[in-house]
């Protein structure tokens, strides 16, 4: 069985590679722009060692004429500026019989494993190319040669590297061009590659990873303030908020650490403020005691919390979906709350817009969950979508009467005082409470809290955004987050080959929509549950809520691979 | 038309919420309680732009006992949430209570970085060298050779901490300390915290009757601070060891850099938008 590559429309798989210094990133961000500019899409991965600097890393990049959300099965062409720990790429940047190696004689062998695929190899003089030219640099050698043998236009190229590299002067820029225009001259005709078609009229689109997104989605939902610790691979939300923030009237406070970052937020909501904090597992769990504070406090904020290998420091610098568990089940006491999954880059945008809408309209906490994957990749996309909800705290007017903090109302939403509201005086607090906020130890006070509490999440209607269902069939897969773009790619294989299938990818997690969830499946043959843990964390979630019949499969596999469209397939098609 | 009601003045107790304190008699901190609404209301601060902060012990009761808003959060944490509320709401009157465990063992790390951060807020420290509401176990400023805690029979055998040495040493912009047996002191060094631009570190001496009845006998221990409030750090930190840790005043004022937010709204969310266009 081949893995039915049959995408309505091809798309290119590009891998560039090298050692510390060597420009890899640069070279695969200025080709993002490039194919930006040539009116496509496309998705650009990154994969690091866990040095700081000077570690090797590589750009995985898919282009194409649709928007992409997932890496493809095998990469079409690799470009190497050097094979030092080349070895480390070996399963992520898997190559066949199609693929096409660019190697520079200058810099050594090939090593045997990537031969054993079957790969094509061109030479380029990629050193010898850039000595010749004053500040020449292999890795510009190398993006002209490229960008030659795809068909991209030249002055698409030159246009991104002119975009990229303006800041460091006319010296550097000139150097670059110089190489980049050596580097088309240097290519051979007979490569089999296959040229990029021209695209006409392309679509308005952005160039956005998926961390800027999410600090995008935080301010469209109107998040003022935030507060938070540094930590891979999260800080570029912070990086990006930082600045921007500001110029819409808000700040952002570095914290001493994530038990911080938390309370300070819960302070800053506390406050009127639209708040968010963001981390990664570890920051997460630090920040537990102060989620249930949230929750019960009923001080609204969100966590977004991009997610590495787990647990402990795990793998810091690579993607796994292993958080689900922490994010649904990690607080002490009943602590409703919200957990959201971004999609893929373009929905960091979204969801993170409407966590915020619903934890304001709900005064409670929502936990994001997005990845190393999507959070550190960077995409062209169409514009994101706006979050529709309504999004607004519902606040306690001016000598309200007898102020009840913690009234019980039918929704479970209590209006809330903000400092400075006259006659809306209150204490807020963790410990369990009256519907004055009074502290109370009394069984009644207890379940009429835990009720409204739960009550105002449960009851509320999530609409149409609860999921993301495409095609229809006997076969479903069921997913959630960075997983989603494989899974959509697999069910529209299959169902070409003749398998009919749909995929349902959850963006709310938590409350499980079950009665939803349960109207997607039904009449489903085959179920398959795909995430990237090795514990089947949904999987479970989904037993323990009894949506799942007995026969459901699980296809969880740890990080840091990506699961692939064909390992979906390949794994959906052992029942047929 | 309606008639406004003359403006009064607000009196001390009506800053003074209806909810009766768990506190045990005798306890310090009622003085505390007393004196911080003395302050507030010697200072007209309008109740409802005033915030009273803390975390989780005895002393961190204090929010529920006042009629200003109030959070009472999670153990040790008081500081980052009145940061986060500072940082959001400039505007308001920020105010920190809670005790020696809660500030300098759980929370120590936060009293640091709040002194280095000298936000414009005021925390107030209820120092009794325990933790009562745990039942009396021994806290950072506790005496090495104290054996009466059951988890610690032999004594905790560690230095204590030197709250005002800390504050100093890490940045606080005003540093005091009260006794809770000397109200109108007290009322006067809060007056002068809230007042002072930055972080005001008050450490209030606050006997615990059930825990520590030998606390009785700070009335006849405590004196003046044995030296001139100074601007000067290296002086205060003189001050502070040769004075012994129960000498009552300012000790440590001056200006330093207040870290505050500046946000200027000058773009619009859908500018941030295009920033990605093509």
């Amino acid at each position: 069985m081949n893995s039915m590559h049959t995408s309505q429309t091809k798309t290119y798989s590009v891998a560039i590679i090298g050692s510390g210094g060597s420009g890899v990133v640069t070279t695969g961000q200025i080709m993002l722009k490039a194919i930006a500019n040539a009116g496509f899409y496309g998705l650009m991965s990154r994969s690091s060692g866990p040095q700081i600097r000077g570690g090797e890393s590589a750009a995985m990049l898919r282009i194409g004429k649709d928007p992409v959300t997932c890496l493809d099965d095998r990469f079409d062409i690799l470009m190497a500026f050097d094979w030092l720990n080349s070895d480390r790429f070996n399963d992520e940047i898997p190559l066949g019989p199609n693929s096409t190696i660019i190697r520079d004689p200058d810099a050594g062998d090939i090593p045997q494993e990537l031969l054993d695929s079957g790969a094509a190899v061109i030479d380029a003089p990629l050193t010898a190319l850039s000595k010749e030219i004053k500040q020449g640099r292999v890795n510009m050698a190398g993006l002209g040669f490229i960008s030659d043998l795809m068909g991209i236009p030249k002055e698409a190229i030159q246009g991104a590297v002119e975009d990229t590299l303006r800041r460091k002067g006319p010296e550097v820029t000139q150097a670059a061009q110089s190489c980049i225009e050596a580097g088309y001259h240097a290519t051979k005709t007979d490569s089999t590659i296959e040229k990029l078609p021209a695209i006409d009229n392309p679509n308005p689109r952005w160039n956005i990873s998926g961390n800027e997104a999410s600090g995008l989605g935080a301010v469209r939902g109107g998040v003022r303030f935030v507060a938070a610790y540094p930590i891979t691979p999260a800080s570029e939300i912070l990086e990006w908020l930082a600045p921007n923030l500001e110029k819409v009237g808000g700040s952002l406070l570095q914290a001493e650490d994530e038990l911080a970052s938390v309370n300070m937020i819960i302070g800053g909501s506390f406050g009127g403020v639209p708040s968010l904090t963001a981390t990664s597992g570890p920051g997460l769990s630090l920040m537990m005691e102060g989620l249930g504070l949230a929750v019960t406090s009923e001080t609204p904020i969100v966590v977004s919390n991009v997610m590495r290998g787990g647990p402990s420091t795990g793998i810091p610098t690579k993607s796994e979906q292993s958080d689900l568990n922490i994010a649904l089940y990690g607080f002490h006491g009943d602590a409703p709350h919200l957990v959201l999954g971004a999609l893929d880059i373009q929905d960091c945008c979204f969801t993170t817009q409407w966590a915020v809408q619903l934890t304001e309209e709900l005064q409670t906490v929502a936990i994001v969950l997005s990845d190393q994957s999507q959070g550190q990749a960077r995409a062209v996309i169409d514009p994101p979508p706006e979050a529709t909800a309504a999004g607004v705290r519902i606040t306690a007017p001016a000598d309200s009467e007898d102020y009840l903090r913690y009234s019980v109302t039918d929704s479970g939403v209590s209006p809330m005082a903000i400092p400075g509201t006259p006659g809306g005086i209150y204490t807020a607090d963790g410990l369990e409470h009256n519907p004055k906020g009074t502290p109370s130890s009394m069984a009644g006070d207890h379940q009429v809290q835990l009720d409204k509490r739960l009550r105002k999440i449960v009851d509320y209607n999530y609409q149409d955004d609860w999921a993301v269902t495409r095609g229809e069939g006997e076969n479903v897969i069921v997913t959630w987050g960075s997983s989603s773009g494989a899974s959509f790619e697999a069910a529209e294989r299959l169902t070409a080959n003749g398998h009919p299938t749909k995929a349902v990818a959850l963006r709310l997690l938590a409350p499980l929509q079950i009665d939803r969830l349960l109207a997607q499946l039904n009449g489903a043959k085959r179920i398959v549950v795909v995430e990237q843990n090795h514990s089947a964390q949904f999987f479970q979630y989904l037993h323990a809520n009894q949506v799942l019949p007995g026969e459901a499969r699980s296809l969880a596999r740890p990080g840091p691979l990506p699961i692939r469209p064909s390992d979906i397939v390949t794994f959906m098609m052992e029942d047929f | 038309m309606t008639c406004q009601p003359p403006v009064t003045p607000l009196k001390a107790k009506d800053y003074k919420s209806q909810i009766k304190p768990v506190w045990c008699p005798g306890c310090g901190h009622f003085s505390i309680l007393s004196a911080v609404t003395k302050a507030l209301a010697h200072l007209a601060l309008s109740k409802e732009q005033t915030a009273l902060i803390s975390g989780i012990g005895c002393s961190s009761r204090l929010p529920a006992y006042t009629d200003v808003y109030g959070f009472h959060g999670v153990h040790g944490r008081a500081l980052a949430v009145a940061s986060g509320l500072k940082a959001a709401r400039p505007d308001l009157t920020v105010l920190v209570a809670g005790g020696d465990g809660d500030g300098f063992s759980i929370g120590g790390n936060h009293f640091m970085h709040a002194c280095r951060r000298n936000m414009d807020m005021t925390y107030i420290v209820m120092d009794n060298e325990v933790y009562g509401m745990t039942k009396g176990q021994a806290s950072p400023t506790t005496a090495p050779d104290w054996t009466q805690s059951k988890l610690t029979p032999h004594g905790t055998g560690v230095p204590s901490f030197n709250p005002a040495a800390i504050a100093l040493a890490t940045g606080a912009s005003f540093v005091a300390r009260g006794f809770s047996g000397d109200p109108k002191t007290l009322t006067q060094l809060l007056v002068e915290a809230i007042q002072h631009k930055g972080f005001s570190f008050v450490q209030v001496l606050s006997p615990c009757t059930t825990f520590r009845p030998e606390q009785k006998n700070w009335k006849h221990e405590v004196h003046d601070f044995s030296g001139e409030p100074t601007q000067n750090s290296a002086q205060a930190a003189h001050n502070i060891h040769v004075d012994g840790g129960m000498g009552v005043g300012i000790i440590y004022q001056a200006e330093h850099p207040v870290w505050e937010p500046t946000p200027s709204a000058t773009h619009t969310v859908d500018d941030l938008n295009m920033g990605f266009s093509l």
